[in-house]
C-alpha cells in the first residue's frame, strides 16, 4: 500500500516538474494604420513610460513609408538586454547617430543604434530625468546631487556625457530637482522643479556656461518648474506646473537677455514648437476643486501670445482621458497626441492631419509620452 | 505613489516568524467544513502544525476562495483578499477582537507568526454566530485566528515549551511559553518570540534565446520581537480573559526588480513598526434567556520610514512617522426567547486617531458607532440567520473644513441553511450580505493623495452551496467532507488611485465596479491503510472570473482584474506512522495578468510550489521533543506573486520544539 502512494507522488511531482516553459520575449504587434508615404523624415519613435516599479517602459515605432506601427520594439531586438528596457521612460532623442532613452528609475540611460534600435550601452545617472546635446556631448539632468548636510536639501545637477566613449564626463550642481534643458548661444538652461520640497518649490532656471561647465547664474521665473522649449527667435518657453492648489500652471517666456519678458497665464504640461507655433496641452489637477481641467492651445511665438485655444478641430479631444505627449512633424505638420488612459492599460496615440483632424489612431505602450522624429529608417530587424 | 506605498505598508500590529506548534492540550476539531451555515475554512490543531508555513498568511494560502498578494521573503507585506472584493474587505480578528488599521486598511498577516496559533479560519460573509459584536458583522469576509488558550494535565501546574527554527535567509527563530496554573479559576500564558533573518536569497530572471540572469534579494533583513502575556479566568456560567501584546520590528525594503546596472545600487530604505495593544474580553450567561458579552481594546501603532539618499544615492530623502490610536468597546447582548429562537443586540465604538509629520497634514480622528441586530432561527432541520448593521461615522480634523462628511450606513445580511435529510449530513445553504468598507484615512487625508469626497466601497455577496460529510467503514476511506459553493460579487464604487496630471501624483477616487462568479471547493478526506498508518488529504479549488466594469468606453471593459487566476487550486497530503509525520503540500496559482489589459504584455506565468515536511516526536528524558526538517518549494521554481518581487527558490527550515 505504501509503495503504491510514493510511485502515485512521484508521478504527481513528475507531472507538475517538467512542464514550465521558458517565457519568450513579447513579440511587437504592428498595425497597418495608414498609406505610405516618404518624405526626409522617416519615422518617429514612441517611448513609453509606463508605472513606476512595473518594470515595463517600452519603445513604439511609426514608419512613414509604410505606414505602419509597430508598438514593443524593443524587447525582440535586444533579448539579451535584462529585464528590458527599464523602468519608467523619461525621455528620448538622437544625436549622432545613436538613439537615448532616459530611464528615470532604471537610473540609466539606454543608448541604442539609430537604424536597428539595438543596444549600444547604457550611460549610468542615479535618478535621471532629461537629456540634450550640443558639440559630441550629452547632457542629462539629475536629480541626485551630493547631499551636503540636510538631506532635504540636495540640489541636482547636470552629467556632461562624452556621446563617443558614452562616459560622464563632468558634472554641474545646479537647482532643485532639475527637469528639462535647453541649450542657447553656448549656454545651458536648466528648469529646477524642487518638486520633492513641497511648499518649497525652486523656481530658478539655471544657466551653465557649457565652456567652464559652470552654472553662472539662476534666473527667478515661477515655482515647480518643468517643461522647457527654445523657438525659432531664440525664446525659451518655461512652463510651471503650479502648487496643485491656489498657484496655477503658468508658460513663462526667456528672452535673449535671460529675462522673464512675458507671462502668457497659460497652464501648460507639455509643449512642442515648430515654426512659429508652440502646441500645448495642459492636465491641471487641482486639490480644491479635485478635478483635472485639459485644455490645447496654440501660441504664436511671433506675437508671443495665444491664437488658438483647441488645435484639435473634430471633437476627437473629447476621448483623450488624458493628454500626455505631443510632437508635430516639422516636414508635415501633422499633429500627434497621445492619451495615457487610467496609466494602467495601454494608451493611445493619436495622429492629426494640421488642421486638427483626426487622421489616424492606434494602441500604444502604457503611458506613452516621449517623441522623437528620425531621418533614418529602422530596419526590419 | 512611492510616499502611498510605504503608507500602505503603514500595516498595524503584529507578529513575525516562522512556526508551529505541536500541543498536546490543544485538540480542536480539524475541519469544520461542514458545521457552520455559512462557508468556512479552518486550519487547526495538528493540521496547522504539520503544515510548511512561516506565517498566518502562508496558512491561508490553502484556502479556496482566497489571493494573497506577497512581496516575498520572510520580511515581505502578504495580504490576503476573499473572492477578489479587495484586501480592505477582509476583517481580521485575533482572539475574538478585529485589529484595527483606520489609517490603510489592511492587515499584513506575514507578520503574524503560527507559534502560538491554534486555528485559522476564514469565513465568507461572516461568522454565523450571532452572539458576537457588531464589528463581527462588518467585513465581506473575516479570518479568525485564535491563539492558545493554557490546558493542564491533571497534577500539573505549568507548562513550558521551548522552540527553535532555523534555516535558510539566515533565519533564527527562537520562543518560549510558560503556561501557569494560578488557581482552578485562573490561569496565565506568557510567550516570548524573536526573529531574526537577513531575507537574502538568489533569484533568477530568464527570457527564451535571451538573458538568463541570476541576482541576489537585498536589504530584505528583519529582526523582531514579539511578547504576548494572557490571563484566562472562569467565573459561574462564563470566562474572561486578558491580552497585553507587543511587537517590535526593523525590516529593510529590498524593493522592486527593474532594470539597473548591476550591483551599483541597492535599497537601504527601512521601517520601523511598534505595535502595541491590550485587549480583554468577558462573557456569562446570566440565564437561560439572557447572556452577556463585553469586549474592549486599546492599541498603539507607530511606524517610522526612512529613505536616505546618503545610503543610495537613487532615492529621494523621506523620513515618515506615523502614529495610530485606538480605542474600541463593545456590548453583544444574547437574548434566548425560544429554545430555537434567539436576538442578538450589539453596540461598538471605536475611536482611532492617526498623526503623520506630513507636509500639510490634517491629523484626522475618526468616530465610528456600530449597531448591530441579529436573530437565529434553528427550528428541525432549517436554520435561518438575519442581521442588520448599522454604522455611523464621524471625522474631525485640525483644519477646519478638511474633514469628510458624516457617514451613516444600514447593511443586511440574511444566511440560510436546509438539510433535506435526516440521516444525512448533506445541507443546502446560501447566504446574501451587503456590506461597505469605509475609506482608510489615507484614502481620505493623505497629503497630495486623500479626497475627502470619497464614499463608501459597496460589495454585494451571493452565494449557494453543498455540504456533505460521511463516515465510511470496511474501506481505507474512513471520512470525507466537502463543500461547493457558488458565488456572484459586486463590488461598487471600489475606491482606486487615479492619477492626476503625471504619473508622480495620484489621488483616491470612487471609481470601479467590478463584477465576480467564483466556485470554490474544499475536500477533505481521512484514510487509515494501517492500524497506525492515517493520511489526511485535502484539497481546494477556486475557479473565479472578476471583471473590471468600470468604464464602458475602455477597450479593457470587462478585463479580468489584475492578479486574479481564473483557477487555482492546492493539495495537501499528510501520512502519518505512529510518531512519524510527512507533510506534502501542493499550491497552484494560474495564469494572470498584471493589469485589466488581458494583453500579452501583461501575461503573468502560472506557479505552483511543491512543499515537503518530516517530523518525529519522541520523549526524551521523560520530555516531549518534535524535530521537523522542512524543504520549501523543491523544485526551485522561480516565479513572483506580485510583479518584480521574486519569490524564494528552494529553501529549508529546520525545527525542533520541547515540552518541558
Amino acid at each position: 500500500m505504501k509503495k503504491v502512494q510514493v510511485y502515485y507522488w512521484c508521478l504527481l511531482l513528475f507531472a507538475f516538474c517538467a512542464c514550465r516553459k521558458e517565457e519568450a520575449a513579447v513579440p511587437p504587434t504592428t498595425t497597418q494604420v495608414t498609406t505610405g508615404e516618404s518624405g526626409p523624415i522617416k519615422g518617429f519613435f514612441l517611448l513609453n513610460e509606463a508605472n513606476m516599479g512595473s518594470g515595463k517602459a517600452s519603445l513604439d515605432y511609426f514608419d512613414y513609408e509604410s505606414g505602419v506601427y509597430t508598438k514593443n520594439i524593443f524587447n525582440t531586438r535586444n533579448r539579451q538586454i535584462e529585464l528590458g528596457l527599464g523602468d519608467v521612460g523619461n525621455d528620448i532623442q538622437i544625436y549622432g547617430g545613436k538613439l537615448y532613452a532616459v530611464i528615470n528609475v532604471s537610473n540609466l540611460v539606454e543608448v541604442m543604434d539609430v537604424a536597428t534600435a539595438k543596444h549600444i550601452g547604457i550611460i549610468s545617472i542615479p535618478n535621471c530625468r532629461y537629456i540634450t546635446f550640443n558639440k559630441g556631448y550629452a547632457y542629462v539632468s539629475s536629480y541626485a546631487g551630493e547631499v551636503k548636510i540636510d538631506p532635504n536639501a540636495r540640489l541636482g545637477y547636470v552629467a556632461r556625457i562624452d556621446t563617443t566613449t558614452l562616459t560622464v564626463k563632468d558634472t554641474c550642481v545646479v537647482g532643485y530637482q532639475p527637469e528639462e534643458m535647453v541649450i542657447r548661444n553656448n549656454k545651458l538652461y536648466v528648469a529646477n522643479s524642487g518638486g520633492y520640497r513641497v511648499p518649497d518649490y525652486d523656481n530658478t532656471v539655471s544657466v551653465i556656461d557649457l565652456n567652464a561647465f559652470k552654472e553662472t547664474k539662476k534666473i527667478t521665473v515661477g515655482i515647480n518648474l518643468d517643461r522647457m522649449k527654445l523657438d525659432s527667435d531664440g525664446n525659451i518657453y518655461v512652463t510651471s506646473r503650479g502648487d496643485y492648489k491656489t498657484v496655477p500652471s503658468n508658460t513663462y517666456i526667456l528672452d535673449a537677455y535671460d529675462k522673464v519678458s512675458d507671462v502668457l497665464n497659460l497652464p501648460a504640461s507639455n509643449l512642442t514648437i515648430c515654426g512659429d507655433s508652440a502646441y500645448v496641452y495642459s492636465t491641471e489637477w487641482s486639490y480644491i476643486t479635485n478635478r483635472n481641467t485639459i485644455t490645447y492651445a496654440i501660441i504664436n511665438t511671433r506675437e508671443k501670445a495665444v491664437v488658438n485655444r483647441s488645435f484639435i478641430t473634430d471633437g476627437t479631444e473629447k476621448k483623450i482621458t488624458i493628454p500626455y505627449g505631443i510632437a508635430v512633424n516639422p516636414e508635415t505638420r501633422e499633429i500627434y497626441v497621445t492619451d495615457a488612459k487610467d496609466y494602467l492599460i495601454p494608451g493611445r496615440l493619436y495622429c492629426f492631419t494640421p488642421d486638427g483632424k483626426r487622421k489616424w489612431d492606434v494602441e500604444t505602450g502604457d503611458i506613452p509620452a516621449h517623441f522623437v522624429f528620425t531621418h533614418t529608417k529602422l530596419s526590419a530587424q | 505613489m512611492l510616499l502611498v506605498c510605504h503608507a500602505c505598508s503603514a500595516l498595524a500590529q503584529q507578529t513575525d516568524s516562522v512556526k508551529v506548534t505541536s500541543l498536546d492540550s490543544v485538540v480542536v476539531a480539524r475541519d469544520r467544513v461542514n458545521k457552520e451555515i455559512i462557508p468556512v475554512q479552518s486550519l487547526s490543531g495538528t493540521a496547522l502544525n504539520n503544515l510548511s508555513a512561516h506565517s498566518v498568511a502562508d496558512a491561508i494560502r490553502y484556502f479556496a476562495g482566497v489571493q494573497i498578494k506577497d512581496y516575498g521573503g520572510v520580511g515581505g507585506l502578504k495580504t490576503v483578499n476573499i473572492r477578489s472584493l479587495g484586501t480592505q474587505h477582509v476583517g481580521v480578528f485575533y482572539d475574538g477582537i478585529e485589529l484595527g488599521n483606520a489609517q490603510n486598511g489592511t492587515i499584513d498577516l506575514g507578520r503574524f507568526s503560527l507559534d502560538n496559533m491554534t486555528a485559522i479560519t476564514l469565513y465568507n460573509g461572516q461568522r454565523s454566530a450571532i452572539f458576537q459584536s457588531a464589528k463581527d458583522f462588518a467585513s465581506a469576509g473575516s479570518v479568525y485566528m485564535t491563539t492558545r488558550i493554557p490546558e493542564f494535565t491533571p497534577g500539573k501546574n505549568d507548562n513550558v515549551k521551548g522552540t527553535i527554527k532555523g534555516g535558510s535567509f539566515g533565519t533564527i527563530n527562537p520562543s518560549v511559553l510558560w503556561e501557569h496554573k494560578l488557581n482552578d479559576r485562573i490561569k496565565s500564558s506568557v510567550n516570548a518570540e524573536y526573529v531574526y533573518t537577513t531575507g537574502r536569497y538568489k533569484f533568477s530572471y530568464s527570457k527564451k534565446d535571451g538573458y538568463d540572469t541570476t541576482e541576489s534579494r537585498k536589504n530584505g533583513k528583519v529582526e523582531s520581537m514579539r511578547l504576548e502575556g494572557g490571563l484566562f479566568g472562569k467565573i459561574t456560567n462564563g470566562e474572561w480573559k486578558a491580552k497585553v501584546y507587543y511587537y517590535t520590528s526593523a525590516r529593510g525594503y529590498p524593493g522592486a526588480v527593474v532594470r539597473e546596472e548591476p550591483g551599483k545600487f541597492t535599497h537601504q530604505d527601512k521601517q520601523w513598526d511598534n505595535n502595541f495593544f491590550l485587549q480583554s474580553s468577558f462573557r456569562k450567561n446570566y440565564s437561560s434567556h439572557y447572556s452577556l458579552q463585553l469586549n474592549g481594546k486599546y492599541a498603539n501603532d507607530y511606524l517610522h520610514y526612512l529613505s536616505d539618499p546618503r545610503l543610495d544615492v537613487s532615492t529621494m530623502y523621506v523620513n515618515n512617522h506615523y502614529k495610530q490610536q485606538e480605542v474600541y468597546f463593545s456590548s453583544a447582548n444574547l437574548f434566548t426567547i425560544l429554545p430555537y429562537w434567539s436576538i442578538n443586540v450589539a453596540g461598538d465604538f471605536i475611536y482611532n486617531t492617526l498623526k503623520a509629520d506630513l507636509y500639510d497634514f490634517v491629523y484626522p480622528r475618526r468616530y465610528t458607532g456600530l449597531g448591530a441586530v441579529a436573530t437565529s432561527f434553528d427550528w428541525q432541520r432549517v436554520k435561518l440567520q438575519a442581521s442588520l448593521l448599522g454604522t455611523y461615522v464621524h471625522e474631525t480634523t485640525v483644519t477646519a473644513g478638511s474633514a469628510a462628511s458624516d457617514k451613516n450606513e444600514y447593511t443586511p445580511s440574511v444566511i440560510f441553511s436546509y438539510k433535506p435529510f435526516a440521516n444525512k449530513d448533506l445541507n443546502v445553504r446560501a447566504f446574501y450580505k451587503r456590506i461597505f468598507r469605509m475609506p482608510t484615512l489615507n484614502d481620505l487625508y493623505y497629503t497630495f493623495i486623500g479626497n475627502k469626497l470619497l464614499d463608501p466601497e459597496y460589495t454585494t455577496q451571493y452565494d449557494v452551496g453543498v455540504t456533505y460529510a460521511c463516515n465510511l467503514t470496511n474501506t481505507a476511506l474512513k471520512r470525507i467532507e466537502m463543500q461547493v459553493d457558488g458565488y456572484y460579487n459586486q463590488v461598487k464604487n471600489k475606491i482606486v488611485a487615479m492619477p492626476t496630471s503625471n504619473q508622480f501624483r495620484w489621488t483616491m477616487v470612487n471609481l470601479g465596479y467590478v463584477k465576480i462568479k467564483g466556485l470554490d471547493v474544499a475536500v477533505q478526506t481521512n484514510w487509515q491503510l494501517k492500524k497506525e498508518t492515517n493520511i489526511n488529504a485535502r484539497l481546494s479549488y477556486t475557479y473565479q472570473k472578476a471583471q473590471d466594469f468600470t468604464d464602458v468606453s475602455s477597450d479593457y471593459y470587462g478585463g479580468q482584474i489584475p492578479y486574479t487566476p481564473w483557477h487555482s487550486g492546492s493539495v495537501i497530503i499528510n501520512p502519518t506512522y505512529k510518531s512519524y509525520s510527512l507533510n506534502y503540500s501542493f499550491i497552484y496559482t494560474g495564469y494572470r495578468y498584471t493589469a485589466v489589459a488581458n494583453i500579452p504584455e501583461n501575461y503573468f506565468r502560472p506557479w505552483y510550489t511543491h512543499d515537503l515536511s518530516f517530523s518525529k516526536e519522541m520523549l526524551l528524558h521523560k520530555h516531549q521533543f518534535r524535530f521537523t526538517a522542512e524543504v520549501n518549494n523543491v523544485l526551485n521554481q522561480q516565479y513572483e506573486v506580485v510583479l518584480s518581487y521574486p519569490m524564494p527558490g528552494t529553501n529549508v527550515k529546520f525545527i525542533c520544539t520541547v515540552t518541558l
